[in-house]
Order: C-alpha cells, then sequence, then structure tokens
C-alpha cells in the first residue's frame, strides 16, 4: 500500500478500515543470505538498502524485542553533519543528503525538520575552532555559517549572552541541521524494508554463533538456529555483549546517556542549540516538548537509566544560556545505553570471522548516522568493500595509530 | 552512587572521576615478545561485561585515592572496594 494524501481522504471517509499492518511480523526461515541482527535505525536501514539499492534478496532481521525499541527509540532526534575530521565529515553529509529525500525515499512521513542547529560560541579560541570546522564542513559539501551575537539573539531572544562565565559571543550555525521523528525512522525503513521482502523477526534473541573453521555459518537464537551466508550485528549499546559470543572482545564501553523531555509549551524554540562548554542542548519537539540531554554519566552502564548528580549538571547548563528553563517543569527522563568506542567514532567492518560482519561504536552520534549507517553497512555486506564515505571506520584503525578522535581526548571513552 | 570508601566511609560517586576497567593496573611487560600487541589489547580493547565489573575510581575531591570497586553495570549496586594500592600490591604490582 502506497500512502498518500489521496488515500488518507479515502480511509477518513471509508471508517479507516482499509490501513492494514505497516509490515509483516515474519517467522524465521531456516536459511538466508543475509541475517541482520538488530531492529533498530541502523539494522532495518542496513536491510532496506542492502534490498534496493544493492539488489539482495533472502534478507532477514532479527530483533531481541520489538523493532525500534532500543537507541533509535531513546535519543533526543538530531540531525546534523558538522564535524571536523575527514574520516567523519563526508559520511555524516552524506547521511544528512540521505535525510533530505528519506520521506519519498521511503513513502512514510519521519517528519524530517530541517530547523538548524546552533553551536554557541564563549571564547576567541572557540570561535577559531569553530571557524575551521565551519571550513571543513565546508570543503565537504555541508553548510555552516558563523552567527554573530545580535544575530543568535534575533531568533533566540531567551539566550542570556551575559553569563559571567560562558558569555555568547557567536555561534556556528548548520541550517540544514534539524530533527527528525525518531519512532517513525524505525517504522519507516521496516515498511520499506518488507515491501522489499525482508523478513523482519521480533521476538528473536541471538543466544550464539555457530562458527566452524573461523567461519560463520548462522545464529542461534530463541527461535532456533538461523543459517546465512553473512551475518552483520548491528546491536550499538549491547555490542560487547553480542560480540562475546563469538568470542570478541571490541575496543567498546557501554555507558549511559540521559535525556529529559518538559511539559508540553507553545513554540518557543524554533531550532536546536547546544551550549557544549556547559554541556547542554536542546530543541522543541513538534508536540511542545524541551527535549534537552547532556554528558554521559560517565561510568560503564547497561542499565538504561542514570543517576542524579548529571541530572542536576545538565539542568544547571541550561539554566546558565536559557533561563526561562527555570519555570518550566521536567516530564520525563530516560537513559539509553552508547556504545563507546575508544576514538569516539562508530566502526563499519569485516571481523576477523569470515562471514560475521559489525556495525557499532556509535557513542551518542547513532541517530544522525541512522542512513548513511545503512547505506555504507549494505555497500560492505553486498560487496565486501567499504563505502567510499566509510573507509576509515575500521577495526585496526587503533592498531595502525589511524584513530579519528574529532576531541582529540585519546583512548578514554567516557571523555569522548 | 554511594562508594564506601574503605578509610573515609560512604561517599557520593560525584567526587570521584571514573577510569576504566581495573585491568588496567596490570600495565604490559614492554619487554615481552608480543609486547606490541599486548599494549594494543591493553589500549584498546575492553571485556565490557553486563553485571559485575572491576574498575578504578579516583576520589578527585576526596583523598586523591584510587579505588578499585566493583559494581554491577546492570543494577549499578556496588559489592565491593578496596584501595587499588593493597589490589595492587596483592598482584604483585608495586611495594
Amino acid at each position: 500500500m502506497r500512502y498518500s494524501g489521496f488515500k488518507v481522504i479515502k480511509e477518513a471517509l471509508t471508517g479507516h478500515r482499509g490501513w492494514g499492518p505497516a509490515w509483516r511480523d515474519a517467522e524465521p526461515k531456516s536459511n538466508y543470505d543475509y541475517v541482520i541482527i538488530g531492529g533498530g535505525g541502523h539494522g532495518l536501514a542496513t536491510a532496506y538498502y542492502l534490498a534496493k539499492q544493492y539488489r539482495q534478496s533472502r534478507i532477514a532481521v532479527v530483533e531481541k524485542g520489538w523493532i525500534g525499541g532500543g537507541n533509535v527509540g531513546r535519543n533526543t532526534t538530531i540531525i546534523r553533519s558538522n564535524y571536523l575530521l575527514d574520516g567523519n565529515e563526508p559520511f555524516y553529509e552524506f547521511s544528512l543528503k540521505l535525510w533530505e529525500v528519506l520521506e519519498q525515499d521511503l513513502n512514510y512521513n519521519a517528519m524530517v525538520s530541517q530547523r538548524g542547529i546552533l553551536n554557541l560560541i564563549h571564547s576567541d579560541a572557540q570561535r577559531d575552532a569553530f571557524v575551521r570546522r565551519g571550513n571543513a564542513m565546508i570543503l565537504n559539501g555541508a553548510d555552516a555559517e558563523l552567527l554573530s551575537t545580535e544575530q543568535i539573539l534575533r531568533r533566540y531572544p531567551f539566550l542570556n549572552v551575559n553569563n559571567a562565565r560562558f558569555p555568547i559571543k557567536g555561534g556556528l550555525a548548520q541550517h540544514r541541521g534539524g530533527t527528525v521523528r525518531h519512532d517513525a525512522v524505525a517504522w519507516g525503513y521496516a515498511r520499506a524494508a518488507d515491501q522489499h521482502g525482508v523478513d523482519i523477526i521480533q521476538n528473536c534473541e541471538v543466544t550464539g554463533f555457530r562458527i566452524e573453521d573461523g567461519t560463520c555459518s548462522g545464529i542461534e537464537t530463541t527461535r532456533g538456529f538461523i543459517g546465512a551466508k553473512k551475518i552483520a550485528a548491528c546491536v550499538a549499546g549491547s555490542s560487547s555483549r553480542l560480540m562475546t559470543k563469538a568470542g570478541m572482545r571490541l575496543p567498546i564501553e557501554s555507558h549511559v546517556l540521559q535525556a529529559f523531555v518538559s511539559e508540553g509549551l507553545k513554540p518557543v524554540l524554533p531550532g536546536v542549540i547546544t551550549f557544549g562548554a556547559g554541556h547542554f542542548y536542546c530543541s522543541q519537539s513538534d508536540k511542545g516538548g524541551l527535549v534537552f540531554g547532556g554528558d554521559i554519566d560517565g561510568y560503564n552502564s547497561y542499565a538504561q537509566r542514570g543517576n542524579l548528580p548529571v541530572v542536576e549538571d545538565v539542568c544547571e547548563g541550561g539554566m546558565a544560556i536559557f533561563p526561562v528553563l527555570g519555570r518550566v517543569r521536567l516530564l520525563r527522563m530516560w537513559g539509553g545505553i552508547m556504545d563507546m568506542s575508544m576514538d569516539g567514532s562508530p566502526i563499519i567492518d569485516r571481523t576477523h570471522i569470515d562471514g560475521l560482519y559489525f556495525n557499532g561504536g556509535w557513542c551518542y552520534g547513532g541517530f544522525k548516522a541512522t542512513p548513511a549507517s545503512g547505506f555504507a553497512f549494505a555497500h560492505l555486506l553486498a560487496t565486501d568493500t567499504p563505502h567510499e564515505t566509510a573507509t576509515a571506520y575500521r577495526f585496526d584503525r587503533f592498531a595502525r595509530g589511524c584513530m579519528i578522535d574529532e576531541k582529540g581526548m585519546g583512548n578514554q571513552p567516557n571523555l569522548h | 552512587m554511594m562508594i564506601d570508601h574503605p578509610t573515609l566511609g560512604p561517599r557520593d560517586a560525584a567526587e570521584f572521576v571514573y577510569m576504566g576497567c581495573a585491568s588496567l593496573i596490570n600495565r604490559p611487560d614492554w619487554q615481552a615478545e608480543d609486547a606490541l600487541q599486548q599494549f594494543i589489547d591493553y589500549g584498546y580493547q575492553r571485556d565490557n561485561p553486563s553485571g559485575a565489573h572491576r574498575e578504578l575510581w579516583f576520589h578527585e575531591g576526596g583523598d586523591r585515592s584510587w579505588l578499585v570497586v566493583t559494581r554491577d553495570t546492570v543494577t549499578h549496586a556496588i559489592t565491593q572496594v578496596e584501595l587499588a594500592r593493597d589490589v595492587a600490591r596483592r598482584e604483585g604490582r608495586s611495594k
């Protein structure tokens, strides 16, 4: 079924009886060409591009719970491509370009909203760094504009530009950045993948890998053995937990990142603002809630909930630049588990086990990467060569000394 | 989270800085045959378990001691706290 304005009117007039499920709840078959582990944004995108772009078939996505129940349902929905380094920026710009055509491509309303993202500047040194980053973005085909404090105040008159410690001295804007309805990304990819014949198998947890003579020939699951020529792990947040079953240790620590939503307000915040120096960023959802977050808690965790010191820290950051927040009540908060990698950048690569492929290490930047991650991982699976925008995301970059460390923090995952 | 410091008693985890897996105490022997591979593993590979995890915490806002804390990464429950110095001595890492 194709969604359209005409279809909406027709269904409205006929009692909404003709919609039907958006995807099949498939039963596992005994054998596939490709099995993708993880029915989140990245796994479903991988399946979709594998089927559509690379014209592969006999594809399954296995998910231990329900699709979209992991980090694609637990993020702050921001898209952007404001990176500095060569290994990253072309990839994230490719992702942003895919976001721009996503809804037409999937025939699904994912509420992609290019409302713009603004990184605030507080010092001369930070301005120099942001000018450099903006130039790197422009050189890679992205958009970037340096704004003065006056230009910022025109759009965000409520910002406290005279904070004693962090006065706002300008900002780096990416007008093509914005937000997307996160759940709709999972559902849109699921529906589109299903229409290309992909089996989406829910409530099917991987319990082990069948590996003989260095080759992986399938997965053991709670719903039986599923054989496959190529097995693709796409479970960021649980990567170490899964890959341990294949005997692998990863350059990853799992950390919890908290996020918050306020009660619904009338439109107040037209774009996304980030206050990196104070560990706070914020946007307003279409329902009216202010969606905001800050840093990871900083210790290994699989708990999907954090602790109060970070809540206090994030709210202090918010109050420093956005004082009207003080009148707003917090509605909900949650934690998501991040694959924090050793250099703050992801991995899309083959493993040393034939037939087993890995996608993970997204730190807290996985949501914006969803389309490009799926596209690049599908490229790797179909062709056994890395996609041109993802050539740097290799396992061996740590041993080779080719880290992609945007912040220059070194091998300390909780600092990225 | 509260960390029951062996000499100071229960302290708020916010006073501490987190370093990572306690195996970082065991720096590889630089003269070993496979020292390069050992250092790559030491620097970049982690077990990252869900469940009990022995990890290093630094009491930056306190007595500046290093602790080895055994904590469950699923429940955040802390079951054991030792001075890292004692652990290192027990493992023959320092005198």
